[in-house]
């Protein structure tokens, strides 16, 4: 039922594509074709509203911004279409920068909370900035949903306000360990974080879930660019595989030194380091990569990237379709008559409806049930589909 | 090996067997890091020892050297991706295109740099704490400048040089890139220690070191000896980003000077500022001790190690391992 949708989408997208430089449908097999009862944001068209908008807060600017902007234009495409098919509801999107950076994104988020017409937040995309302002959200009762931040213990401070739109790392951390163990077939697993709220959390839970298989670790440190002590560390233990919990700047160069160790183990990065930019970074060192993420791969989404292409100029990336899901989310919304942050928060709670990535209902904690994640791997110099990991 | 306990790791740990059995692969990579370390700390030595003034803008000197490099690669027409297949004579053609620029461009900010941001003080006999703040913002100008026009990302990775294994010392791995970085860092040490010590515009640095009235009494031109000194550490920094970026081609980073002139400076500082030699040994001893202690204590500890080394160091050799000497008179 499955392929064969898929098989249907692809079928129905080749004449479009064609001309197109894509035409790596690797592994499209096994992915979603677009859910026909996806929301929409642009709603019937006849929305009336005024004055209301939402944010994204989170990195445009700063440390790992690729990741940031996936998801910032994946809610911008989402305000346009919707402001286009609705003439009488026109929503803004306003921007605000953290950079990423747990001690500047409280300051920022007060910025959010003081601009009334905000009824509802994407963001904050990583973890260590959402664990520092978090609670100020919770105070001024205003909604977010994180499309990429992935730590657990987020859900667990008791916030009301925060929800979030993809698996978390209990989800993502066992998976990855699965998909080394069982799909790369790695016995001896040397997994090395970095120093971010993310990094550690998500390192923790794969070394629980692989036991006895995580034969080694080390940290690292944000910006580091020479990983010498901790290539010669590997090189020593010769394992099988590395997975490495951290972001794509220092992920680069490390896979990099590695490949010139000689270190041939398989190098397995999360969603951090699943990025184009990653590939530039790492040359050599990235042809042995594989990627896990709690995000749907956004290349079978064929209506999406078009739009996307078209309206943001660039490809759709990682947390793009997420972006889009959870702003889709708050457009909704607003048609649906809301004006205040009391009533968007409690219709987020409530909310139950199919997404592009998957259905979104929230557990008690903001937690969704439902949550795949998948595997990537390079080829030919590029981020393709690895295929979901059961 | 013993079997991960997820639950038992304490917070520190000496993982003595760690360090010895990865003493010499340690010990290649910290000499080729400290190497790089070295030559940009002589920036910073240089200008000190002349001015009494420490040059927190050298980083973003060295880092503009690395976008020399980089779009020299680039304009040469090479790509991210594979190491070309060149040959030994391209290679060597190449990476001097490339050094030459990266000397031009680097030694270039640095001399304007003297100009624009510390030569209108010195001509009002600005406080000193006035260099300082003015450096810092310096550092800050140029590298908002270089986020403006490059962007926030890493430069894709252009190597022209692919490492390989050229034999083993002790069971450590030595490639061509670890001997090129020693090699080149002692070759260019060995000029600047040459120049200030032997020749005549080295004395005069020396003179307006040691007593800049005197100096000028002397016949010295203060000011030439100031820009000469800049222009000096500049083109260490440029040759220094290109080696840096053979070992570390994602060097091109707007931000990427400022943790690596951090420990340049630490390195100087280590050695004595002010000490031409003791920024080479300084340097070294920094690379080493940073992959030891990353070894011993594990990654995280890797900054620590080298700031605890330096202030147990000037706890006892408040000068440094050699003392400051560029403006003392030597036999």
């Amino acid at each position: 039922m499955l392929a064969a949708a898929a098989t249907l989408a692809l079928g129905a997208c080749a004449a479009r594509d064609e001309g197109s430089t894509s035409g790596n449908t690797t592994g499209s097999a096994a992915a979603p074709s677009q859910a026909a009862d996806a929301a929409n944001p642009r709603g019937d068209g006849k929305a009336v509203c005024s004055g209301v908008s939402i944010a994204y807060a989170g990195t445009i600017n700063g440390a790992s911004a690729a990741l940031g902007q996936n998801i910032l234009r994946g809610a911008d495409l989402a305000v346009k279409q919707h402001n286009e098919a609705n003439p009488n509801c026109q929503v803004t999107l306003k921007q605000f920068d953290t950079e990423g950076k747990p001690d500047r994104a409280p300051g920022i988020v007060t910025q959010v909370i003081s601009e009334p017409d905000i009824i509802g937040v994407v963001g904050l995309p990583f973890s260590g900035e959402s664990k520092a302002a978090g609670n100020l959200f919770n105070q001024a009762g205003l909604v977010t949903i994180t499309p990429s931040a992935t730590n657990p213990a987020l859900a667990t401070n008791g916030w009301k306000t925060f929800f979030r739109g993809m698996g978390n790392d209990s989800v993502q951390g066992p998976a990855a360990a699965k998909f080394l163990t069982d799909t790369l077939k790695a016995n001896k697993v040397c997994v090395i974080e970095d120093d971010s709220e993310y990094g550690i959390g998500l390192a923790n839970a794969v070394k629980q879930a692989l036991g006895s298989k995580a034969s080694c670790s080390d940290k690292v440190k944000t910006g580091q660019t020479d990983f010498s002590a901790v290539v010669n560390k590997i090189s020593t233990e010769s394992p099988d595989a590395i997975f490495y919990s951290g972001y794509y700047p220092e992920a680069g160069p490390f896979a990099q030194q590695l490949n010139d160790k000689g270190v041939t183990a398989k190098f397995v990065g999360p969603d951090g380091v699943k990025d184009n930019e990653f590939l530039k970074g790492a040359g050599g060192g990235a042809t042995n990569a594989y990627f896990t993420c709690p995000c749907v791969p956004e290349d079978n989404f064929k209506d999406f990237t078009a739009a996307f292409k078209s309206v943001e100029g660039a490809d759709p990336g990682t947390y793009s379709p997420e972006g889009y899901d959870v702003t889709t989310i708050f457009l909704k919304g607003i048609d649906s008559g809301i004006k205040d942050r009391a009533a968007m928060l409690n219709y987020v709670k409530n909310y139950d409806g199919q997404g592009l990535t998957k259905k979104f209902k929230w557990n008690d904690k903001g937690e969704l049930s439902d949550t795949p994640v998948w595997s990537y791997r390079v080829e030919n110099g590029r981020i393709v589909n690895n295929g979901q990991i059961s | 090996m013993t079997p991960f306990l997820a639950q038992s790791e304490p917070w520190i740990s000496f993982d003595v067997a760690g360090l010895a059995e990865q003493f010499w692969n340690n010990t290649v990579d910290g000499l080729a890091l400290g190497g790089i370390y070295a030559l940009v700390a002589l920036g910073y030595t240089l200008v000190y020892g002349v001015l009494k003034l420490i040059n927190f803008a050298h980083s973003e000197v060295f880092v503009v050297g690395a976008f020399a490099t980089w779009l020299t690669f680039y304009g040469l027409g090479f790509r991210s991706g594979a190491t070309p297949a060149l040959s030994v004579f391209e290679i060597i053609l190449f990476l001097a295109i490339a050094c030459l620029a990266a000397m031009a461009v680097s030694g270039g900010t640095a001399v304007l740099l003297e100009r624009v941001a510390y030569r209108p003080l010195r001509k009002r006999n600005a406080p000193r704490l006035v260099f300082l703040i003015t450096a810092i913002g310096a550092s800050f100008a140029i590298q908002q400048t270089l986020r403006l026009i490059f962007g926030l990302n890493q430069q894709p990775q252009i190597r022209l040089l692919q490492p390989e294994p050229l034999f083993r010392l002790f069971g450590a791995t030595v490639t061509n890139i670890h001997i090129i970085l020693f090699v080149a860092a002692v070759l260019l040490w060995f000029v600047a220690d040459y120049f200030v010590n032997r020749t005549r515009l080295g004395r005069g640095i020396r003179a307006v070191a040691q007593d800049p009235d005197t100096a000028t009494l002397m016949g010295v031109n203060k000011e030439r000896v100031i820009v000469i000194t800049f222009l000096v550490g500049g083109l260490l920094a440029g040759a220094a980003a290109l080696f840096y970026m053979m070992r570390i081609p994602q060097g091109a980073i707007y931000n990427g000077g400022f943790l690596l002139g951090i420990k340049a400076f630490t390195a100087a500082v280590l050695g004595g500022i002010g000490n031409l030699r003791g920024a080479l040994l300084g340097g070294f001893l920094l690379g080493l001790v940073e992959n030891y202690g990353q070894s011993l204590f594990g990654g995280e500890w890797k900054d620590i190690v080298a700031f605890v080394v330096l202030i147990v160091v000037l706890m006892f050799r408040p000068t440094g391992i050699l003392g400051e000497s560029l403006g003392k008179a030597r036999v």
